[in-house]
């Protein structure tokens, strides 16, 4: 390793990556938090039962619809929020990384980076 | 149950998982889906989204702390992360189309096989260790602190069999939805020959990522739960931040002993459970 100071080093990206993990982190939990409470406030003695599999209502799947129930005040969807935010931060951190890269001017690991950011991406939307 | 008290008992759970899995290396994942599946009966496909937000949860908090101590290689993580990425994508749809039954029977071989991975220490650093001339052009070597203020260079062999194992623990965390740290500290450690506090911090850091490429796939098929991935969620998070602060104190060794031997009862009644058909 070289001892000449570069504007940006990798150094520099750890340390700001480790910050933007983990306010990541930190804001889905405040998110999931508070979508929680309301959820328990609006039904404590509902009874629950995940002994059988029914997967979730179509609304609290895709991102769009989950967003207009957010606004209307659905307790769960703003925790399935807090939860997509919290999916969110590891991706961010990818796209970082990118940017980074680039900065770096480390062709190959921008190319590996975009990569990995269209898996996720195809993870996340595609979803199959 | 009524929401309320089940929700408590799994936040309970959940902060319990955290701990034990900050304290010996293994992440919240492997005790949480026992908990829920065994003790507190929620369908494996339910357990299986809960763990994998509180993979994601984990991996990231304590990402934060190891990346900023200089021992994570950004580069050799993003580089397997291609690797990990594709099997986590591979694995979910895998899980999706594959019977409970099954899912439960690899999980319990997963949980032997971390009991035994975490019984048979791991090789000392400093050991001779060889390297692949695409270490350099790869970009791959690098050093870490050596706690006395100097840095420690090393150089990475075998890229395509890491490459091929971390494939494999990407699989597993999407099928089960787990950080497979385990396997991938194995790709890492034992494969690619890398010094073993750069591995376990690596594969830490890459956790995260890993998870995240299964959850929207999860997402979509209705495995996350709100009313479960709330408690599971906060409570694993404050679980592995009191096991962070306890680890400084704490008895690893006797403490390591006893979560062996949990694993290892808990993966054998995974298998007998999946076996029967009850799970």
């Amino acid at each position: 390793m070289t001892e000449e100071r570069r504007p940006f080093d990798d150094q520099r990206m750890d340390a700001i990556m480790g910050r933007l993990l983990q306010s990541g982190v930190l804001l889905a939990s405040a998110v999931v938090l508070v979508g929680g409470l309301l959820y328990l406030k609006a039904h404590p003695h509902t009874s629950v039962n995940y002994r059988t599999f029914v997967s979730e209502p179509a609304e609290l799947r895709h991102p769009g619809a989950l967003l207009r129930e957010v606004a209307a005040g659905n307790a769960a969807a703003l925790i399935q929020f807090g939860v997509l935010l919290l999916v969110a931060t590891p991706i961010a951190r990818v796209v970082f990384a990118v940017i980074a890269f680039a900065m770096e001017r480390d062709r190959l690991y921008v190319a590996i980076s975009l990569f990995v950011l269209a898996v996720l991406m195809f993870g996340l939307l595609h979803g199959v | 149950m009524p929401a309320l008290p089940f929700t408590m008992l799994i936040f309970a759970g959940s902060t319990l998982a955290g701990m034990l899995g900050a304290l010996t290396g293994l992440g919240g994942g492997v005790v949480l889906v026992p908990l829920l599946t065994l003790v507190l009966h929620v369908d494996l496909r339910y357990a299986i989204g809960a763990s994998l937000i509180s993979v994601i949860a984990t991996s990231s908090g304590a990402a934060a702390a190891y990346v900023r101590e200089g021992f994570s290689s950004v580069r050799i993580g993003m580089f397997l992360e291609v690797a990990t990425t594709l099997g986590a994508v591979f694995g979910a749809l895998l899980a999706t189309r594959t019977p409970t039954r099954a899912l439960a029977i690899i999980f319990g071989l997963v949980l032997l096989y971390s009991a035994w991975l975490s019984r048979n220490g791991h090789p000392e650093d400093g050991r001779e260790r060889k390297a692949s001339p695409w270490s350099d052009r790869l970009r791959l070597s690098g050093q870490y602190p050596d706690g006395q203020g100097g840095q420690i260079p090393y150089k990475v062999d075998r890229i395509a069999g890491g490459f091929a194992t971390m494939f494999g623990a990407g699989t597993l965390s999407g099928l089960l939805g787990i950080g497979s740290g385990a396997v991938k500290v194995l790709a890492m450690d034992r494969v690619m020959r890398i010094p073993f506090k750069v591995s376990t911090t690596t594969s830490n850091f890459m956790i995260g990522v890993t998870a995240a490429a299964s959850a929207g796939i999860y997402l979509k098929r209705g495995y996350i739960d709100p009313g479960l991935a709330f408690p599971v969620m906060l409570g694993v998070l404050i679980g592995s931040l009191l096991g962070a602060r306890l680890l400084v104190r704490a008895r690893v060794s006797v403490l390591r002993t006893v979560f062996t031997l949990v694993i290892l009862a808990l993966g054998v009644e995974m298998i007998v459970n999946g076996w029967m058909g009850k799970l």
